[in-house]
């Protein structure tokens, strides 16, 4: 298995669409496959054809609002005292996180291929509220497919989708989460797919969805490159990116840019929900060495019991709380060109309050992990170490957990 | 010598009828009452499906994820579903069993093992929902080797061009989705459509015997008497838990519930 260099990552699939032979894919009912196949001559026409790239750039310019910021962390460097902190601001993206790339690319693509209905998943809400807010923009239907249990701890982003005028369709079969909101959603395509989109939330699914979705969320790492060289005049000697890693989709386009670059100047670090410390249950399978399974049509690294039934997840973060993981993330993991590990729902928490107290950003619970994880292997790091952290969600959508977990002077009011 | 899925066609054929197939679950609402479940069915139906519950299902709707999701709490594994096969195999009255599920649990199985272990159980096919073609084209061939009919699925949106090689590279047996719906849907075409379609796959490949399913309850049955064959699912899954509900014994109720199925294509 190896990564080539000068292909895209999201190109570098077999002709069934497995990375390194043996992720991703298609395993879907037979329904799906022309819808699927569809999908894919468009998408393979479009991502090259100029004038679809000038009206992508155009709503990413105008209504997403690009670039995002590229701060330093100052008071956070001293704090910790080793390498420089940075981070890439993606929750000043319209809609407050990086979900709303791909929901928009997903919608010009229906819009472009004459359907009047889309339809998405979410865990945390944000891919539910950026798919009704691009839906809203390009006069489509919206049907947003959430879990029950999500529902409840996400009230800010399941207003924001109901205002939008998007249906928000309570999931309550399994764990209630984001796993059972995609099961349903693509249920639901099955039933649908002659006259509705749908748009998966993150880089999982069948292969397309999960190329898609790179492409989309790349323009992260497209931004980045473009300040680390107006910044510092080139790409650091020492780079070190860290993301949160829950389906990977703000990972991957974090990362994308920086791919063919040796590991040792560029080095990824995706950081999965490793759930409540006291607890078994984790959302993090390429920590904790879960084995392949197949999940919503791709095959990844999954946790799964011995039979194949997959298992309920537990993480503090809606947007992590799933148990399997890009095929892209699992490709990039074997090829050793990224580094896997956790932080627990305390360690985001702690993370959350140190980067409140000393800088005035606010990640939610999400990117909390990345934090966490960038502080403590920021200490040891040396002082031309340049790291950055993905702060792809905005904290407000976390108020009551937030509020409940640490107290009302952690959640300042909006 | 047929295999026994193909002897159950021509048997029903003999009797100027389509085979009736039925789609239970294992292990709902427990592993016992799952083999009665079969054993009682047994009498008026031609060909069993037997459905591998699986706890994340993309292509099933209500009926069949309750019974899935029941059978799962209730503990129910691999090894179990084939056992309860084997036992119902002893039977002198005993049909040809198909399983029905989806990939991963073959996957994690091994898939030799899991054919060796059909065989030995006496399953006689396998109907893998989210293996489409061509990803399954060396299992399939596995299975062949291994004498069990890997059931190929067609959809209302399989193309002309994919019919072809589908039905090629086919086994005795082959299942046509009605509609675009997961299990349990209701008709929402029409009859007639369905059988242009169904006659469709038939003029393609006349030596196959094509089974219709989704959408296929009381209510609708009668309408596609001039096939080789109707599977009934969604409808059987919600007579059970309509009877777990009521305090009343799925086995008799839904050994009823096939026997009028029967009558109504005889």
């Amino acid at each position: 298995m190896k990564l080539k260099k000068g292909i895209p990552v999201i190109d570098q699939g077999d002709r069934l669409g497995f990375w390194g032979g043996k992720f991703g894919g298609n395993f879907v009912p037979e329904t799906l496959k022309k819808p699927i196949e569809d999908l894919e001559i468009q998408f393979n026409k479009l991502k090259n054809d100029k004038n679809f790239i000038r009206e992508r750039d155009k709503y990413f310019k105008n209504w997403i609002g690009t670039p995002t910021r590229f701060i330093k962390l100052s008071n956070l460097t001293k704090y910790v005292g080793g390498a420089q902190i940075w981070s890439k601001v993606v929750s000043d993206a319209n809609g407050g996180a990086h979900k709303i790339y791909n929901a928009t690319v997903h919608c010009l693509l229906a819009k472009r291929s004459g359907k009047k209905v889309i339809i998405g998943d979410t865990g945390a809400g944000y891919a539910g509220k950026m798919l009704s807010m691009a839906a809203k923009k390009f006069g489509l239907k919206c049907k947003i497919f959430m879990g029950a249990k999500d529902i409840k701890r996400q009230q800010p982003n399941v207003k924001a989708m109901k205002k939008n005028g998007a249906d928000v369709i309570p999931v309550y079969s399994g764990s209630q989460t984001l796993v059972d909101a995609v099961s349903e959603c693509m249920r639901f395509w099955v039933a649908n797919c002659d006259t509705t989109a749908m748009c998966v939330g993150s880089t999982v699914g069948p292969a397309i969805f999960v190329r898609i979705c790179g492409w989309s969320t790349s323009q992260i790492s497209r931004e980045l490159k473009v300040q680390l060289i107006n910044e510092f005049g080139e790409v650091p000697k020492k780079l070190k990116l860290y993301n949160c890693v829950g389906g990977g989709s703000s990972s991957f386009g974090f990362w994308n840019e920086f791919m063919d670059y040796d590991k040792k100047q560029v080095e990824f670090i995706g950081v999965e929900a490793g759930g409540p410390s006291k607890s078994k249950r984790h959302a993090a399978p390429l920590t904790y060495g879960s084995k392949i399974g197949i999940l919503h049509g791709a095959a990844q690294y999954v946790n799964q019991n011995s039979d194949g039934q997959i298992e309920e997840t537990e993480s503090i973060s809606a947007g992590l709380d799933y148990p399997g993981i890009s095929p892209l993330h699992c490709f990039l993991k074997d090829v050793k060109r990224a580094r896997y590990t956790a932080a627990s729902d305390e360690e985001a928490l702690k993370a959350y309050r140190i980067v409140t107290k000393y800088e005035n950003l606010r990640p939610s619970l999400e990117p909390s992990h990345a934090f966490s994880v960038a502080i403590k292997e920021s200490k040891k790091l040396s002082k031309d170490t340049i790291v950055i952290i993905n702060s792809c969600g905005d904290a407000y959508k976390d108020r009551g957990i937030l509020e409940k977990k640490l107290g009302k002077k952690y959640v300042k009011s909006n | 010598m047929l295999n026994p899925i193909s002897l159950a066609f021509k048997n029903a054929k003999e009797e100027k009828r389509p085979a009736l197939l039925t789609y239970t679950v294992a292990g709902d609402s427990s592993k016992k009452q799952s083999l009665e479940i079969l054993k009682a069915i047994s009498n008026y139906a031609d060909i069993l499906e037997v459905g591998v519950p699986h706890n994340t299902p993309v292509a099933d709707g209500g009926q069949i994820q309750t019974s899935a999701y029941r059978a799962i709490k209730n503990g129910i594994k691999m090894n179990d579903i084939f056992e309860i096969v084997r036992d119902f195999k002893k039977n002198k009255n005993s049909k040809p069993v198909i399983f029905m599920g989806y990939y991963n649990m073959i996957f994690q199985y091994g898939e030799n093992n899991f054919l060796k272990k059909c065989k030995k159980s006496g399953v006689n096919g396998l109907i893998v929902v989210d293996l489409p073609w061509p990803e399954n084209k060396v299992f399939s061939k596995k299975c062949k080797k291994n004498s069990i009919n890997f059931i190929q699925l067609l959809s209302p949106t399989t193309s002309n061009k994919r019919l072809k090689s589908i039905t090629k590279d086919s086994h005795e047996m082959i299942y046509y989705i009605s509609m675009l719906s997961t299990t349990g849907g209701k008709l929402k075409v029409s009859p007639k459509k369905i059988l242009s379609n169904y006659n469709k796959i038939k003029k393609i490949s006349p030596k196959k015997n094509c089974v219709i399913g989704f959408g296929i309850t009381e209510k609708t049955i009668s309408n596609f008497k001039n096939t080789d064959g109707l599977v009934v699912g969604s409808q059987i899954c919600k007579e059970i838990t309509r009877s777990l509900n009521h305090r009343q014994n799925p086995v008799i109720n839904v050994s009823k519930m096939v026997s009028k199925l029967r009558k109504k294509i005889s």
